[in-house]
């Protein structure tokens, strides 16, 4: 067999994002909840991509790279929020940030 | 060849993920992130994403990563303490995740039935010039609201990072 089925690229992607799920649940330090995030978004891509070839349109490729960009934003803007959270808080632990539960 | 090729990188790219979740120290979990990115854009050359492929390591491999580390280490982030998970996510979470990876195989693997398959070279139209051009035609809209989404994005970057809330 010298050809990959598409479905293989497809669980791939959903395998990795269930990882990607994982790390948000396990996860207590808002760092690695991010990163976590990231990881789901690039599975997404996956999938993305995938689907382009199958179709044979450009298309895919598109909302990848939206994505992409989306993403990069996102991580900037979060980043800031987290450098924000820990001047006032001293702390990346999100247990410690409660102040809205109560 | 191209199944050799897949499964390598397919298996470093869960290796990696794995490594991510599990690793105590962020710093870890970056480096094997970067990992994932890696492998993940070799899979995007071989389903024919050339320019994705390239944007995939400069963007999120380079860029977005670099970011993190950066962050990581000017908040001097240690390792996470493993206690303190709520009842919840002891009881609910691992039931809750395997149901979730079961219902997605279930999916790819029975309702979406494809006889496609996979080769290098089975798909060309991923190259930077198609792109671009749909990118300058078709997408055109979406494109310049990305851009103001992009400045926004930047500003409020440095709004927050600057500002102390009190």
């Amino acid at each position: 067999m010298a050809e990959i089925p598409i479905a293989w690229f497809l669980t791939l992607s959903a395998v990795l994002f269930v990882l990607g799920v994982a790390g948000f649940l396990f996860r207590r330090n808002i760092i690695t909840v991010f990163m976590s995030i990231e990881l789901m978004l690039n599975a997404v891509n996956l999938s993305f991509v995938a689907f382009s070839y199958q179709l044979k349109q450009v298309d895919g490729n598109l909302f990848a790279f939206f994505v992409m960009v989306v993403a990069a934003a996102e991580a900037a803007v979060g980043l800031a929020i987290i450098l924000t959270v820990f001047k006032n808080r001293s702390t990346l632990n999100i247990d410690e940030v409660e102040t809205m539960k109560n | 060849m191209d199944v050799i090729l897949f499964l390598v990188f397919a298996i470093i790219a869960v290796v990696c993920a794995i490594n991510v979740v599990v690793q105590a120290h962020p710093i870890s979990s970056a480096v094997s992130l970067v990992g994932v990115m890696g492998s993940l854009a070799v899979l995007y050359l071989l389903l024919g994403a050339e320019f994705l492929a390239a944007a995939q390591v400069i963007v999120y491999a380079g860029a977005v990563m670099v970011l993190f580390v950066f962050v990581i280490m000017l908040l001097n982030a240690g390792a996470e303490s493993r206690k303190g998970h709520s009842l919840m996510v002891q009881v609910l979470a691992v039931p809750l995740l395997v149901t979730l990876l079961g219902l997605l195989a279930y999916i790819v693997q029975r309702i979406y039935r494809s006889d496609t398959t996979v080769h290098f070279g089975g798909f060309t139209h991923g190259t930077p010039q198609d792109v671009g051009r749909a990118l300058f035609t078709g997408y055109l809209l979406p494109f310049e609201v990305t851009s103001i989404l992009i400045l926004i994005a930047i500003l409020g970057a440095i709004v927050l990072a600057r500002k102390e809330i009190d």
